[in-house]
């Protein structure tokens, strides 16, 4: 009973130790998003039972001081993530929580039980940093805890086993596995989630656009080298002059900050698509709006797509997950040639008061009288001679911001130059808006798609002509022009902040981002991004067409049955004795038992003989003789029997015939 | 409550001949086909299908392509245990050893060989029975000794019953267990008598040859009389100075032929008593290396002695009164 006990310790000892290292590989990816208090009491809990383990299992302190300081860490701990917070209930707030129920169970291995619960437990975080990450770095440590996890499982069952045997038999069971979870992932239907209402916080944490524009609000989003989309051009991309990514359309102006006003949808473009085009894939990333950034001008006939008066293209409910689209751009149709007259009213509606010395300016450059297409060529003009200076560190501007960008510091992102531009033409009396979105792009050389980064956001305006309907009106382009056609980082002056990335020093390193880049759009594509439409279109090309679940689950079934037969017939496969020697002898046996002679379990060669010789006198002698050469071969006094023999006396039994 | 088991047993034999098609009786060896191998979860399976459960839940839910592959990824691991389960019990044979009779109350030992025919090792095996279970593990090739311990409580032939060889190998997820009932038994001698009257006297032979110790009929003491002694024997000077009824003791006498009938047992005690103090003589007897005869209602053995002799006599008790069936 002691002998057991002692056993069993041994085995939680050594099943703790791969719990241990499996929770470190789970929690580890967390720390990107767990308050750092949290982090530093998970590291010190899981150090602390790193150093406990060093000793038998059996020596831990079972004592009331050790329970209780348990208890009063765990209380505390929750304590500080509900005060943290706010409340207990949402994805971060859980994810906390199981984090340190995680590290806490590590001190509660006394059974078997305790350790397949926190195995279960860790297998519940994997799933929760998927909610923030679903790259293929996490993918493969996720991966690593799957294996340790069933490391720990295996320890528990067979704790004798060397470290070495149980790794061994622990990867079989992994690499068996990966057949199934590719069936799986590839037949096994995808529903359209969410199935239930999720919590408020489940998609915090993304950037992006926002549908206000105010002074500073696009250059914050210049130093992020996140990717906004993808874009991937069957044939010839559009020149980077054409590369408008239209987002918020905005055309009200309190004075200050630029919003939108609420665009008819409708399911058609109001606009007929004309000249040439640009078929793309766009793959966007989650960003929690409707808008889906199409470049100018989107085609009609995107199936779950809504058109906006405004020109736009939006998705029926909020992008929350990676989404695909085939879209179609014809960058010179004419747009808003028959523009609704409430529209251009508010088009040319400023606030009463601000700005004055801008409006001034307005009042200067026109004349009575003047087409609106001159006045607009004026005010281009006069831009383009104030020489402003594009920088992604405006100064902070006061309440009449148009002003001191225009006549006081003269130095301003896309959104200054853009508000700007629109606020003059509106005082002259022309009608314009603000258009915000992403402009420009890098075609990725190792797979030559067109990567848009947040640091490509910017802002530019449209001003309405009555015989050209909406043009649009770059004017960063006026101070700025390599920002069009090179991107930002060769529009900024020099010692201007970047993003790490854009720094000319880092070539070697953007070539390597390239590179990873293209491997992540790749895994995006292929295992984010398979959901149930990437589905139907892999098994269209399975051949079968217009698949319905039926079809789906016998695939399921089918594969999985033939998944389960082969490894059925691998759970038979024998290595048969090669020893030939055997083999002969195993013929010789089989000879005579067909002849009603079976060899009973204890007889040796040579009792089996006898009574094989008095059965069948008449092959007496050469029954002997084999059963004598057989007995000398195999235990003569030499270890390894001359093949010659061997071979021999094989065919000896193959001419014997039993009478 | 030993009535309650019996009738669990009889049901759960019934249940597994129709269920599991096992046999009474199986001849050794007994080599597990894939036919007569079953497989079912454990609850802790059982709780890893409920989280992965969950888990899908969650992934469709937030619509966690990774969490697809997490759960794919794990129900393969399941899955493949169920088959590595299988696998640790295929074409293992079990061939039952002789089990060494006991007395009624000893634990019997009931030994199997179990056979590996396979070039890779069989852990986290268990072989069990209703009341006790032995862990072991075979190396490749290997044949391994297993020892199934059985407390026995009433004389004559005792069987394991229904064994269970069963594994829970590899991830504690997946039991696979085959039935056996394996054609062995225990031959259980009746607990002899804690404190029996001495041996009756030979009436038949010579005198024989005298301890080289003792004296043929040398008073060796007194002790407690019980019912069953011979009267001759009471010390009956002490009951007549008003003391106790004591019993006189002799050092036996070495020699001369025994014989040991039911009749010399009194009357008064039941079946199993008689048959307890019979075992006892013949215990005694044996001890003495005396010749004796066994004479039991329908059975006879002859005057003879030695330990084949005396095995022999035991097992006329063990199964007295016993029909043959299971012999």
């Amino acid at each position: 009973m002691t002998i057991a006990t002692t056993d069993q310790h041994g085995a939680l000892h050594k099943a703790s130790v791969w719990l241990l290292a499996t929770a470190a590989v789970t929690l580890a990816p967390h720390g990107m998003h767990l308050p750092s208090w949290l982090l530093i009491v998970c590291a010190l809990l899981l150090i602390w039972r790193a150093l406990a383990l060093r000793r038998p299992l059996i020596a831990m302190p079972r004592s009331l001081p050790y329970r209780v300081a348990i208890i009063l860490i765990a209380l505390t701990a929750a304590a500080g993530v509900r005060y943290h917070f706010g409340h207990f209930f949402g994805k971060e707030p859980g994810v906390a929580l199981l984090t340190l129920l995680l590290c806490l169970k590590q001190f509660e291995t006394s059974s078997g039980r305790d350790i397949r619960v926190a195995v279960l437990l860790s297998f519940f975080l994997q799933l929760g940093l998927f909610l923030y990450n679903q790259t293929l770095p996490i993918a493969l440590l996720a991966f690593g805890g799957t294996f340790l996890a069933t490391i720990t499982l295996l320890t528990l069952v067979v704790p004798t086993a060397s470290t070495q045997r149980t790794l061994r038999t622990a990867a079989v069971l992994v690499l068996q596995a990966l057949p199934f979870l590719l069936v799986l992932f590839l037949l096994f239907p995808r529903i359209p989630g969410p199935l239930w209402g999720l919590p408020a916080d489940a998609h915090s944490g993304v950037s992006g656009l926002s549908d206000t524009m105010g002074p500073g609000s696009i250059s914050a989003l210049g130093l992020s080298d996140a990717v906004a989309f993808r874009a991937q051009f069957p044939g010839t991309p559009p020149p980077p002059g054409q590369r408008y990514w239209r987002g918020p359309v905005l055309s009200l102006f309190d004075g200050r900050a630029w919003r939108p006003a609420t665009p008819a949808v409708a399911e058609h473009p109001s606009y007929t698509p004309s000249g040439p085009s640009f078929a793309y894939t766009l793959t966007l990333e989650p960003h929690n709006r409707r808008w889906l950034l199409g470049l100018e001008f989107p085609g009609g006939g995107v199936p779950r797509a809504r058109y906006t008066s405004d020109y736009q293209i939006l998705a029926e409910r909020p992008v929350r997950a990676r989404t695909r689209i085939e879209l179609r751009a014809y960058p010179e149709t004419a747009v808003g040639l028959y523009e609704d007259r409430d529209i251009l009213n508010g088009a040319r509606a400023l606030p009463a008061q601000s700005n004055p010395r801008a409006r001034e300016l307005a009042r200067t450059l026109t004349d009575p009288g003047m087409s609106d297409a001159l006045i607009v060529a004026r005010v281009i003009e006069h831009v383009r001679q104030l020489e402003l200076t594009y920088t992604l560190r405006p100064p902070l501007m006061g309440s009449d911001a148009i002003d001191e960008f225009l006549f006081d510091h003269q130095r301003g992102f896309c959104e200054h130059f853009a508000s700007a531009f629109v606020f003059l033409i509106r005082a002259a009396g022309v009608p314009a808006r603000v258009v915000t979105g992403y402009q420009g792009g890098e075609i990725n050389p190792v797979d030559g798609t067109l990567v848009v980064r947040q640091s490509d956001a910017h802002a530019w305006a449209e001003v309405w002509l009555p015989d050209e309907g909406w043009r649009r009106v770059d004017p960063t382009a006026l101070a700025a022009p390599l920002r069009i056609e090179s991107g930002l980082s060769a529009a900024l002056p020099r010692g201007e902040p970047l993003p790490l990335m854009m720094r000319p020093a880092m070539a070697w390193l953007r070539e390597l981002r390239h590179r990873w880049d293209a491997l992540s759009n790749a895994w995006n594509q292929a295992v984010i991004g398979f959901d149930g439409e990437r589905q139907r279109q892999f098994i269209e090309r399975l051949g079968l067409s217009d698949p319905d679940w039926k079809t789906l689950a016998a695939l399921l079934g089918g594969s999985i049955g033939v998944l389960m037969l082969v490894l059925y017939g691998w759970a038979f496969i024998q290595r048969r004795t090669e020893d030939p020697l055997d083999l002969a002898w195993v013929a010789f046996c089989t000879k005579l038992a067909h002849a009603g002679l079976v060899r009973l379990p204890w007889e040796g060669p040579m009792h089996y003989a006898d009574r094989a010789a008095d059965a069948h006198p008449a092959s007496a002698a050469q029954v002997r003789e084999i059963a004598l050469r057989y007995a000398r071969l195999r235990y003569g006094s030499k270890h390894d029997p001359a093949r010659e023999d061997v071979r021999q006396l094989a065919q000896r039994i193959r001419k014997l015939n039993v009478k | 409550m030993k009535g309650i088991r019996k009738v669990r047993e009889g049901i759960a034999g019934r249940l597994d001949r129709w269920l599991f098609r096992t046999r009474t009786r199986e001849n050794a060896p007994i080599v597990l086909g894939q036919r007569r191998i079953f497989v079912l979860p454990t609850g802790a399976g059982l709780g890893f299908a409920g989280a992965l459960l969950i888990m899908l839940v969650a992934s469709i839910n937030y619509n966690l392509s990774l969490g697809y592959g997490l759960v794919f990824l794990l129900t393969g691991v399941a899955v493949v245990s169920i088959v590595h389960a299988f696998r640790n019990l295929l074409n293992l044979s079990i061939t039952p050893g002789r089990a060494e009779p006991i007395f009624a109350g000893e634990t019997a030992r009931f030994g199997f060989l179990v056979h590996n025919p396979r070039n890779a090792d069989r852990p986290a095996l268990r072989l069990r029975s209703y009341e006790a279970y032995t862990p072991f593990a075979l190396q490749a090739y290997e044949t391994a000794d297993v020892t199934l311990h059985s407390r026995s409580s009433r004389r004559g032939w005792l069987q394991p019953g229904r064994l269970v060889l069963e594994t829970r190998y590899p991830l504690g997820l997946i039991r696979a267990w085959s039935i056996l009932t394996p054609d062995v038994r225990c031959l259980v001698f009746p607990a002899p008598e804690s404190n029996p009257p001495p041996l009756p006297e030979g009436r038949s032979g010579s005198t024989g040859r005298h301890d080289r110790r003792s004296g043929d009929e040398d008073f060796a003491g007194l002790r407690a009389h019980q019912s069953a002694d011979s009267p001759r024997h009471v010390a009956w000077k002490v009951v007549a100075r008003g003391g106790p009824l004591l019993t006189k003791t002799f050092s036996g006498a070495e020699g001369g032929t025994l014989e040991l009938t039911w009749d010399a047992t009194s009357a008064e005690l039941d079946t199993e008593a008689r048959i307890a103090r019979l075992t006892a003589w013949v215990i005694a007897a044996g001890n003495r290396d005396q010749p004796f005869s066994l004479r039991l209602p329908g059975a006879q053995i002859g005057a003879d002695r030695g330990t084949p002799h005396v095995h022999d006599c035991l097992k006329q008790l063990a199964l007295f009164g016993h029909d043959d069936r299971d012999h």
